[in-house]
């Protein structure tokens, strides 16, 4: 499986891509693995405010429905139109064409709170240990 | 799954007041499916009956189900019927799919062409002696295997080493729920429970009416008179979105209803499912709105099955005779 060394992670398996003033959030390899073959996206609404740790999406699979959470404060600047005609693309591409939203950051300083790529591939382990 | 054996001189009497559909349907390598009901109608499960011989059968029933089942049958055993619970000691694999038949043909030595749709024959094999049933619970071509519990491994083993030019794969519990859900299969605890009755179910081709008894008769009688209130239909959905189970159905702005199984079909690229729905507004081509997380999805009441691979391949070999 792979994690990308350059994005940040949350306990509940979304990865960030942080640029300045902007951050791309996505759900990682492992992830979209647990949830399987998705087949149905709910996204956030642009111009939405959203509060780290809170449901902002829904993602469906045969299997059941999943929420996404903000992994950090602020207002969705854009989301991923294509995952509506095309859900799979979450299976396919994870960290990259399956990408769900990006949104402006608010409290910056809620970064700090994320996981590196050797901390999220720790608590993975450990999940799957049970 | 749980296996019952029920045998002696009074054992098809028994059957026949626990279960609702006419065990006179039945003789030795036939299988029927029935409801078992309470006194009010409700159903208790749904299983299987297999006529082993005339003063042997064997019911399969719901694996939740085993122990509840096994005290509702023996709290109404009524006659000389001894009634066993075999479930620890036996164990069900089902080959399900169009080249299911290939791969039975591969492991034994059997003439499927004389095994029709719920009937089944007994084999003696390098595992045992084994009970193979067309059946299943997928609406594709089908086979169920029962053996002795210390034999599915290997028999298992046998099956993917035989199988596998077929294609033969394992699948999970998922993609066995949208099989079931596809050929509009009930799945007991989710569309139908004790506060359900077969006639709103849909499954009022297994009441023998014309039996002299059987539990919950009377209430079925009365229901069958006044007219279900309420019956499940099948539904698919205009829109994106999964209607889960629990989900509100609305027709014409007021509640008529909720999902009790809801999935994305993978044969029919749709969104499906079934729920209780007001007697009204039961017919094909009714508009519904399911609320979906507060939101409300259009939705439309359809026919089922929604899909039958059996069907297909049913037809598919009488186009070949023909």
């Amino acid at each position: 499986m792979n994690f990308p060394s350059d994005l940040k992670y949350t306990k509940s398996h979304e990865w960030v891509r942080k640029s300045e003033g902007s951050a791309v959030v996505g759900i990682t390899d492992y992830a979209q693995h647990e949830i399987s073959d998705v087949v149905y996206i709910e996204l956030p609404k642009v111009g939405q405010k959203v509060e780290q740790g809170k449901a902002v999406s829904v993602v469906e699979s045969v299997k059941a429905a999943f929420d996404i959470y903000a992994p950090v404060s602020g207002v969705i600047k854009k989301i991923n139109t294509l995952l509506e005609s095309d859900p799979a693309l979450i299976n396919k591409d994870p960290y990259g064409k399956g990408w769900f939203f990006e949104l402006t950051p608010d409290r910056p300083e809620q970064f700090e709170s994320l996981l590196a790529r050797d901390q999220y591939e720790h608590l993975i382990k450990q999940e799957a240990k049970g | 799954m749980g296996e019952f054996y029920v045998e002696g001189a009074g054992a098809r009497s028994a059957i026949d007041r626990w279960i609702t559909n006419d065990v006179s349907k039945l003789y030795p390598g036939r299988a029927l499916y029935s409801p078992v009901c309470n006194a009010r109608g409700g159903i208790v499960d749904d299983v299987i009956v297999y006529e082993l011989s005339a003063e042997q059968y064997l019911i399969v029933v719901n694996a939740g189900n085993i122990e509840k089942d096994f005290s509702w049958f023996q709290k109404h055993a009524h006659g000389t019927a001894k009634l066993r619970n075999a479930s620890s000691e036996t164990a069900l694999l089902a080959v399900q799919g169009p080249k299911s038949p290939d791969v039975i043909r591969a492991l034994f030595d059997v003439d499927l062409s004389k095994l029709s749709y719920y009937h089944f024959t007994k084999l003696n094999s390098p595992f045992g002696e084994l009970l193979l049933a067309q059946t299943g619970y997928t609406g594709e071509t089908g086979f169920e295997l029962l053996c002795a519990y210390d034999q599915a491994a290997p028999l298992w083993k046998r099956l993917f080493e035989r199988g596998k030019p077929f294609g033969l794969k394992p699948i999970g519990f998922g993609a066995r729920d949208t099989l079931r859900l596809e050929a509009r299969y009930l799945l007991y605890g989710r569309d139908m429970t004790t506060k359900t009755s077969p006639l709103e179910a849909g499954l009022g081709w297994t009441i023998g009416w014309d039996k002299p008894d059987f539990i919950g008769k009377k209430a079925l009688l009365k229901e069958r008179e006044a007219g279900v209130q309420r019956r499940l239909v099948g539904f698919e959905l205009k829109d994106r979105g999964i209607a889960r189970e629990g989900a509100k159905i609305f027709a014409n702005g007021r509640e008529v209803g909720q999902v009790t199984s809801g999935t994305f079909s993978p044969t029919l690229k749709k969104s499906i499912g079934l729920g209780y729905v007001s007697q009204k507004r039961t017919r094909v081509g009714q508009a519904l709105a399911l609320d979906i997380r507060s939101r409300l999805v259009p939705a439309e009441v359809v026919k089922t099955p929604f899909y039958s691979g059996r069907d297909k391949d049913t037809k598919k070999s009488k186009n070949r005779e023909a």
